[in-house]
């Protein structure tokens, strides 16, 4: 039922006719969650710490760019090159960097995260350093084009759609409980016959394609990328995205993204620094009183609130 | 590789590994007393440096009561950040204390933004620079020319780590601290509090740093986003050290500031100089693999 509403609700907004100008937000939320759905993976039902979740979303979207202006690859084929080309690069980084835990994990993705856009800023020849890549081709299937807001809000969709799908397939899966197994305890997890080193990397990659492919659909949307866009501070932001839908939900994730995207380009326009600040808050704030995320918090307070009012009514 | 460039690489390797080691030291702090990282070290740089640029050239107040002042404000913010951030979320688990952590260093960076923000627009760039500690007259040695500043960076670093090493030998504070990082339960038994410890540790990280931010601030100048790299940087000098031993610490930080300065200056054909600041990550990989066994087995005791 909430899913029927939510589909209904994803239908009815790119007409102007029901939310006005909404059609631009709702597109980035879309491709926002993609990057967030796998952050939460990772972060959530891993419990694994990624602060560089905005590298493989640069890669893709540099990818993507590259391959279709530069050498005039098709653009779909050019979005898969690039998911192919990121999640290569996570699984040869993954490898080395999931055999650190905690604090030391964090500040190894935090890194990689920096170099990435250090490599989009100084690889002048192909990325076009700190100028960035301009006309980047639209993507069509045949005659038709993706070249309205309307349009590509669909097709957005899809994939976020696709993708949300996906990730709660895998977590209802095998491999789902292998992931809340090792968040639980990694020894315990390995003394029943998981991987946990395996199964870490795998969702490391997955993750790292999800935010490719995300960031393909970025840059085939607004035209224009430059290395700032991927910087340290979206990594953040992703992660915030995350603590707000519950860490480890994959429908929050949409929840999350969505606040963060109203907050950040609707209500917090207009006031240039107060976005780190508020960020920062929430981080805090929601970290210290709910520690499993808002969305999720909220809801098991809530649950747990009705369960003691059934019982009292029992009782009585 | 001439003379003179090797001395010039050298002692600019000696000022900027300083920092790094400042910072590292800040980190090894905490962490001993409270197992924790602190994700918002490097902040304690830029808001030193900040403060001083802020109290000398916004507020007119004269040179050395600034940066007293800058060191004290931004000691303030490090308690403050305990009390209000992480001593609320004692029972947290690594991953949220990473999170908070991480939501302290950015709520930091935008306060930064927006106290001054005025004066960025106006000035167009949030890079600022707080004068020199002593001219800018270049001194000249086997060839090279160095700049008065690196002197005080590292004479000012050097200070700092022998009377930290006196700090926690010799007074009753600095040996509470030490008892706190052996066993928390035995010093607690003692009559130390470990809460009081935990808020000095993060005090007297925030003073490392901010010390670390007015010394090198005049010569590298500092920006709103200055902390991160700092901070990983720092991260480093204190992996290698353990984030145990204070000594260890400060000689790889100053080790890490020497070949990223030497990286910067040789011709690695097509790779420019842009990629020194990747030398960190190199580094950190390295020495974290290398000691994963090790650092895995404190985790599980800790």
């Amino acid at each position: 039922m909430p899913v029927a509403v939510l589909l209904l609700l994803l239908v009815l907004v790119p007409f102007d006719w029901f939310l006005g100008d909404y059609t631009a937000l709702m597109i980035l939320i879309g491709i926002h969650t993609m990057v967030t759905v796998g952050l939460c993976l990772v972060m959530g039902y891993t419990g694994q710490v990624c602060l560089g979740q905005a590298a493989f979303y640069g890669l893709g979207a540099y990818g993507s760019a590259i391959l279709a202006t530069t050498y005039h690859v098709n653009p779909w084929l050019a979005m898969a090159l690039a998911a192919v080309i990121t999640g290569a690069f996570a699984y040869v980084v993954g490898y080395p960097i999931f055999k650190l835990k905690g604090n030391y994990l964090a500040m190894a993705t935090l890194g990689l995260g920096l170099v990435v856009v250090i490599l989009f800023e100084q690889l002048d020849s192909l990325t076009n350093g700190v100028r960035g890549i301009t006309g980047i081709p639209r993507l069509s299937i045949g005659d038709f084009v993706f070249d309205s807001p309307f349009r590509r809000y669909f097709l957005v969709w899809v994939f976020c759609l696709a993708t949300l799908l996906l990730a709660q397939n895998m977590v209802r899966s095998r491999t789902g409980r292998a992931l809340k197994a090792i968040h639980g305890s990694e020894a315990a997890a390995e003394s029943i016959g998981i991987n946990a080193a395996q199964f870490k990397v795998k969702i490391f990659v997955l993750s790292a394609v999800f935010a490719s492919l995300a960031g393909s659909l970025y840059a085939h949307h607004v035209f224009y990328i430059s290395p700032g866009r991927f910087a340290f501070l979206f990594s953040v932001v992703i992660v915030v995205m995350a603590v707000i839908g519950g860490l480890a939900s994959i429908w929050g994730a949409i929840f999350g993204t969505a606040v963060v995207r109203l907050l950040s380009d609707k209500l917090l326009i207009e006031l240039g620094g107060w976005d780190m600040i508020i960020y920062g808050l929430i981080l805090v704030v929601v970290m210290i009183l709910v520690p499993q995320g808002l969305f999720v918090g909220l809801r098991d307070n809530y649950e747990r609130w009705r369960l003691k009012r059934a019982q009292r009514g029992a009782v009585a | 590789m001439s003379l003179d460039l090797f001395v010039q690489s050298f002692i600019s390797g000696l000022s900027q590994g300083s920092v790094y080691a400042l910072v590292g030291l800040g980190f090894t702090i905490v962490f001993t007393v409270t197992r924790i990282i602190n994700f918002a070290q490097g902040e304690f740089v830029m808001v030193g440096g900040m403060l001083s640029w802020a109290f000398f050239t916004l507020y007119g107040v004269p040179q050395v009561p600034a940066l007293i002042l800058a060191i004290l404000v931004a000691t303030i913010v490090g308690a403050v950040l305990y009390s209000l951030a992480i001593r609320p979320a004692r029972k947290a688990s690594v991953v949220s204390l990473i999170i908070i952590t991480i939501g302290a260093s950015i709520l930091i960076r935008g306060i930064v933004s927006e106290v001054w923000r005025g004066d960025f627009v106006r000035n167009g760039t949030d890079v600022v620079r707080p004068p020199y500690f002593t001219g800018e007259e270049p001194l000249h040695f086997l060839g090279a020319s160095i700049e008065p500043q690196r002197l005080w960076i590292v004479g000012t670093t050097l200070l700092v780590a022998i009377a930290l090493h006196f700090f926690f030998s010799y007074t009753m504070v600095g040996k509470a601290l030490k008892a706190c990082s052996v066993n928390r339960i035995g010093a607690t038994l003692a009559g130390i509090n470990p809460r009081t410890m935990a808020l000095i540790a993060f005090a007297m990280a925030a003073a490392l740093g901010a010390i670390g931010g007015i010394v090198v601030a005049p010569q590298n100048t500092t920006w709103v986003e200055a902390g991160l790299m700092l901070g990983l940087n720092g991260f480093v000098a204190a992996a290698i050290g353990g984030f145990r031993s204070q000594l260890v610490t400060v000689v790889g930080g100053i080790g890490l500031g020497v070949l990223e300065q030497f990286a910067i200056r040789v011709d690695w054909g097509p790779f420019s100089s842009g990629y020194a600041s990747a030398i960190a990550l190199v580094v950190l990989l390295v020495v974290l693999l290398a000691r994963s066994a090790k650092l895995a087995e404190e985790e599980r005791i800790s």
